[in-house]
């Protein structure tokens, strides 16, 4: 089925997310659409499935216009859509999420429904049980049924969004098979994506979107310099990173073992010195958020002892690490790291923890003025936090740590900011490392990891690299390590300082 | 305490839960799909007030009944209008509407107070009705609580058999989810939350029309039962077997109250009347201990077969609600 | 600004004659005469000084119950269990009484002691609300309701049981405490003590300033809004939550000590009056800002006492009071939601 989007408008109050998109994909292809995050992939295909409408502008499906209003609409014409976070429901069985939503009689048929399941599942040699409950599923396995689940729905069309992320290298290249078979049998593929390599590897065209408008179309043989250029508009310079002074060691980690939902992190050693950046790096869901939160006193380890310099800290509470010096920065910066409601002078009221009864609205003011205008936040004290802009929330972020710190914890630091807003945030977080404060961040892209970290640990289903120096990795051999490949060579996955 | 009397007795118990278990079904309805109706004490108060009013009226028990579903509906519309369409609190308005509901109760019922009017009547099954112990337990009953077994077993087949049931559930659980399999959710959601009035509003006629005739006003003992009713279904994990054992289990404590009373002279009678109502709630601190924090804290300190083994038992007692409930459903 | 102020007035101010409409309509229902019935509530509260002193007299625990409550909803939680809160506050108040009355000494410095004792009660009880919300994980509203109920079943088994009055037990509660331990009223026939009236002005006036102007209240409303964010901030959470429900409670156990002492002058089985639920629907009309709480609270006792001749001059119930005040709060919930959804249609 050929899709055709006409002069999509889509804002979201002043944020003009789809300025006037105009695309054709033709039938039988997997066409790739790429963009850094926030550029609009999302909405767009939100708008194609039914989710979201459209402001103006129209669709049609092999040159009929046709008008979505609903998912229902959307999926009663034959498109689906895969979520990045598949949307199923974790606490039922994959029999039951694979029967709803398909109309029927009032008692489902669960026995021809099973066989069918089955068969659909063996032809793409998919393993899935239909007794298991979805939420012991990996994001992979997820992502297999509900694929599973729109081609039985009979989706022509089938959307998937950044599906990529949070899968294991072998899921991944299964789910390259599957989507070129499918192409291969007539079905229109869209692969929206930020990552450049699957994008290359995968479609066979691609468009590129940047800051809500299409900047250009791109066939194979790709080049990966002009892909980057309409991504980002210039080609980004890596800036030569300061060399790294460390101290003595902020944080020790001896033995330590941690519990999550779904993994085991076994017998971790580790330290972070003064003054030194380390990254984190992996896959989501693969440990580093429980570590950084046992870092921070959020997460009790199982066993094992932490350390801050020569104090032990092993299951202290959150606050005393805070008052040795420890912050941390979680990524839902709104939804964890701010409270909606107070105002901008509240906040820095609220983190000084100045003593005393009464508030002195003056100095609360004055401390206000003197931090928004140092960390440039356009915003004034008695405005509320959450009318801020994200990269402003995050500079709020910030301009919110103590002085002196010992070690910032942060998550996904410039997850959703602007390319202004994340230099502004790494040139802050440096002039803090030059004062001897540690820094470990998680981050999801590779060339932040790379650009910005004087050592990197890996993440993979819960093992636990040692502490890699950066200047050893590349982009490749780190996007191996994340996905899985090269551990060997670490003998058993203990790291050292 | 011969046996017969106890027979007879806990023939009541199955009858006095009648009106529970059209409460805690029609609850759990509307919580399933994620809306806490918290103006049941109120609904039951009105819904038992307005059904006598109109069967009095009309001389009809039928349209008794039917008024007090009608009632109860158009209190749940309210509700469900007030969070789904407005997106305010569903614990605002629920509280608000139960004093409310109350209020009105009192307040319209004032002129019928003590008047006599019809009753329900016993229906004895034809062949099972004889049988010397299960006849008198089961099958000799007014209408209403023949309906109670029935709906408990319809109800839990809808829920957990059909094709709806599934969507309901999945309104409940991950409402985007559904939303982007069709599901017209915020609907759905009136629907379900109507559905669980209008039964709840069945329970109030129950009273009034057969297990406490008439309408007393204040001394009518009908203060209180909504706010069980709230508390089995979550006691009872918002499954309807599980809800209906919660409902049967209050009754008997309250029968027991009743029947210890001659036993224990040191205790007012006051006392054991209202003693089944904090005892029910506070077991729901049993099902819910497993969430606590500190719970989790020590867990971690604990050797790990160990762990493992009261993690499950904990897992076992715990319910989890309905992951939207009390959340308004926003496409953006 | 000044724009969204008059709509903000002209959306109450249609709440309330919808209210009125409504209330109306149940009446006509009723076959009963609006204008009789309106004319009656309005006599009742200001038609002589003696009414007026009552309405003040339940003005009083009203304002306490309500300026506690606006403690716990800043936190973000529904304290259902106050009733309970100012339930035990009486039982301690007359518990302290009793065994006072007959030690010989001063009766003022008796009365400062039960209304201590009446202050732990509530405060106790409702420490035991919270505690069951921090470490057992029951939502404070089942928690609450439970306790509350627990909180009726003492009171009675005390009314009827040990604190019974010689010979036959009586629905009238225990026995009335001496003259002497009464506090003082404002004149012989009234029941309104003008200590117990400073206290309730002054609760109200304690909390707004500590809402608004100390630092323990800002971190109140951070974790009432926003409590993950808050403790990453440095607040202590569960402290505060706890803290809030002591505070409460402490209110709760003045409006106790001051029904007993000021009000009935012994334990009776209602002896909270629904002053909790009251003081609930009050918080929630005044959007949780303590500045109205006052006259609104006023304006609900008023009601409240207004409608007490009703049954005997125009053999209506006077929970007609309890349908004004709940049509009130439920149009103004309406009107705000209503408000909300047309802003955001129109900035998109």
């Amino acid at each position: 089925m050929q899709v055709e989007l006409q002069s999509i408008h889509k804002s979201f109050g002043p944020v003009h997310a789809n300025a006037g998109i105009t695309v054709t994909i033709p039938p039988a292809t997997i066409q790739g659409i790429l963009g850094e995050n926030g550029a609009g992939k999302s909405t767009l295909m939100k708008v194609l499935s039914g989710f979201i409408a459209p402001d103006s502008g129209t669709i049609f499906l092999d040159g009929r216009p046709v008008v979505i209003q609903s998912p229902a609409d959307a999926i009663g014409l034959g498109i689906g859509m895969l979520h990045q976070d598949p949307l199923d429901f974790p606490p039922m069985r994959l029999l039951d999420n694979f029967i709803l939503g398909r109309k029927g009689g009032l008692f489902p048929d669960r026995r021809t429904t099973t066989r069918q399941f089955l068969e659909l599942a063996a032809r793409f040699e998919f393993h899935l049980s239909p007794d298991a409950y979805v939420d012991t599923l990996t994001v992979g396995e997820r992502q297999q049924l509900e694929i599973l689940r729109l081609l039985w729905c009979g989706a022509q069309v089938l959307i998937l969004d950044e599906p990529t992320t949070g899968i294991s290298q072998p899921q991944k290249e299964k789910l390259f098979d599957t989507l070129k078979k499918l192409a291969s049998q007539g079905m229109t593929i869209i692969f929206v994506s930020h990552k450049l390599e699957d994008v290359e590897f995968l479609c066979s065209r691609v468009a590129v979107l940047r800051q809500g408008s299409l900047t250009g179309v791109a066939l194979p043989p790709y080049v990966t310099k002009e892909l980057v250029q309409m991504m980002f508009g210039r080609e980004i310079a890596l800036s030569a990173k300061p060399p790294a002074g460390p101290g003595g060691a902020v944080l020790s980690l001896t033995g330590v073992s941690l519990e999550g939902a779904r993994l085991l992190i076994k017998d971790v050693t580790f330290q972070a010195r003064a003054g030194e950046i380390i990254g984190l790096a992996g896959m989501e869901g693969s440990g580093q958020s429980i570590f950084l939160s046992a870092c921070a006193g959020l997460h009790r380890p199982v066993s094992g002892s932490i350390a801050l310099a020569e104090r032990d800290a092993t299951g202290r509470s959150h606050h005393y690490f805070k008052k040795h010096g420890v912050a941390y920065l979680p990524a839902a910066r709104l939804e964890q790291g701010l409270v909606p409601g107070l105002s901008l002078s509240d906040h820095f009221v609220l983190s000084e923890g100045i003593r005393g009864f009464f508030i002195d609205r003056r100095r609360a003011t004055r401390l206000a003025e003197d931090r928004i205008s140092s960390y440039n936040i356009k915003g004034g004290p008695s405005n509320t936090v959450e009318s801020l802009s994200g990269g402003n929330q995050q500079r709020m972020l910030l301009a919110l740590l103590r002085d002196p710190l010992s070690l910032i914890l942060l998550e996904h630091p410039t997850r959703g900011l602007d390319i202004e807003s994340t230099i502004y945030v790494w040139a802050k977080l440096r002039e803090r490392c030059a004062q001897g404060t540690a820094i470990l961040f998680i981050s999801a892209d590779l060339d932040e990891v790379l650009q910005y970290s004087d050592r990197v640990v890996v993440f993979f289903a819960g093992r636990v690299s040692p502490l890699l120096p950066a200047e050893s990795l590349s982009v490749e051999s780190l996007g191996e390590l994340i996905g899985g490949k090269g551990w060997d060579s670490f003998g058993k996955g203990a790291a050292g300082g | 305490m011969n046996g017969e009397l106890i027979l007879v007795g806990l023939a009541g118990v199955l009858t006095a839960a009648a009106p529970l278990l059209f409460g805690v079904i029609g609850e759990t309805f509307s919580e399933r799909a994620g809306v806490i109706n918290l103006s049941m004490n109120g609904t039951i108060l009105l819904s038992a007030m307005g059904g006598f009013a109109v069967a009095l009226a009309t001389g009809s028990v039928v349209l008794g009944f039917l008024a007090g579903a009608a009632i109860g509906g158009l209190v749940a519309l309210i509700v469900a209008f007030a969070s789904i369409t407005l997106r305010q609190s569903q614990v605002a308005v629920g509280f608000v509407l139960t004093l409310l509901c109350r209020d009105l109760s009192y307040f319209l019922g004032n002129p019928i107070m003590g008047e006599t009017g019809p009753r329900l009547g016993t229906i004895s099954l034809p062949v099972l009705g004889s049988l010397p112990v299960a006849g008198t337990l089961l099958f000799r009953h007014d209408i209403m609580t023949f309906l109670s077994f029935l709906l408990t077993v319809v109800a839990w087949i809808f829920i957990f058999r059909t094709r709806p049931g599934l969507k309901l559930r999945g309104i409940g659980e991950r409402p985007a989810a559904a939303y982007v399999r069709g599901a017209n959710v915020n609907l759905l959601r009136y629907l379900y939350t109507v559905l669980g009035g209008a039964l709840a509003g069945l329970a109030g006629p129950i009273y009034s029309l057969s297990v406490k005739a008439g309408w007393k006003g204040t001394i009518s003992g009908l203060d209180g039962i909504g706010w069980i009713v709230l508390a089995i279904t979550i006691f009872g994990g918002w499954s309807p077997f599980r809800v209906a054992l919660g409902a049967y289990l209050f009754s008997l404590l309250q029968w027991l109250g009743l029947v210890l009373q001659p036993a224990l002279p040191g205790i007012p009678s006051q006392v054991l009347q209202v003693a089944p109502f904090p005892l029910m709630i506070l077991t729901l601190l049993l099902v819910n201990i497993g969430n606590a924090e500190w719970v989790e804290r020590s867990l971690a300190r604990l050797p790990a077969p160990v762990r493992r083994a009261v993690a499950r038992a904990l897992r076992a007692l715990n319910v989890t609600p309905p992951a939207a409930l009390g959340i308004p459903f926003q496409k953006e | 600004m000044a724009e969204a102020r008059v709509s903000h007035a002209l959306v109450q101010i249609g709440a309330v004659l919808l209210a009125l409409l409504l209330t109306t309509l149940v009446l006509l229902a009723s076959k009963a005469p609006p204008f009789a019935a309106y004319a009656n509530i309005v006599l009742g509260a200001v038609g002589s000084w003696e009414v007026i002193a009552n309405v003040l007299v339940s003005w009083v625990p009203l304002l306490l119950a309500t300026a506690g409550l606006l403690l716990t909803f800043t936190v973000g939680l529904w304290n259902i269990g106050i009733e309970g809160q100012i339930t035990l506050g009486a039982i301690f108040t007359t518990w302290a009484l009793r065994v006072l009355q007959a030690s010989g000494m001063n009766p003022a410095l008796i009365i400062a002691v039960s209304f201590l004792a009446g202050i732990m009660g509530g405060a106790l009880w409702a420490m035991l609300a919270g505690a069951l919300k921090t470490f057992g994980g029951v939502n404070e509203i089942f928690g609450g309701l439970g306790l509350n109920f627990v909180a009726t079943a003492l009171n009675l088994w005390l009314i009827f049981g040990p604190w019974k009055r010689p010979g036959v037990a009586s629905m009238s509660g225990t026995v009335p405490f001496d003259h002497s331990l009464w506090l003082p009223t404002l004149t012989a026939q009234s029941r309104l003590s003008p200590a117990a009236l400073l206290v309730a002005i002054l609760s109200i006036a304690l909390v707004y300033s500590l809402i608004q102007g100390t630092y323990f209240g800002l971190r109140l409303k951070a974790v009432g809004k926003n409590p993950h964010a808050a403790f990453l901030l440095g607040v202590p959470t569960w402290q505060y939550m706890m803290a809030s429900f002591a505070l409460c409670g402490v209110f709760a156990g003045l409006a106790g000590a001051v029904q007993v002492t000021s009000v009935y002058h012994r334990l009776i089985p209602s002896i909270s009056s629904g002053y909790g639920y009251l003081g609930l629907m009050v918080a929630m009309l005044v959007n949780f800002r303590a500045s109205l709480a006052a006259p609104v609270a006023l304006f609900f006792a008023a009601l409240n006492v207004g409608s007490i001749q009703l049954p005997i001059v125009l053999k209506l119930d006077s929970s007609l009071a309890g349908v004004l005040q709940g049509t009130l709060v439920l149009f103004v919930l309406f009107a705000q939601g209503a408000r909300q959804r047309l802003l955001k249609g129109r900035s998109g």
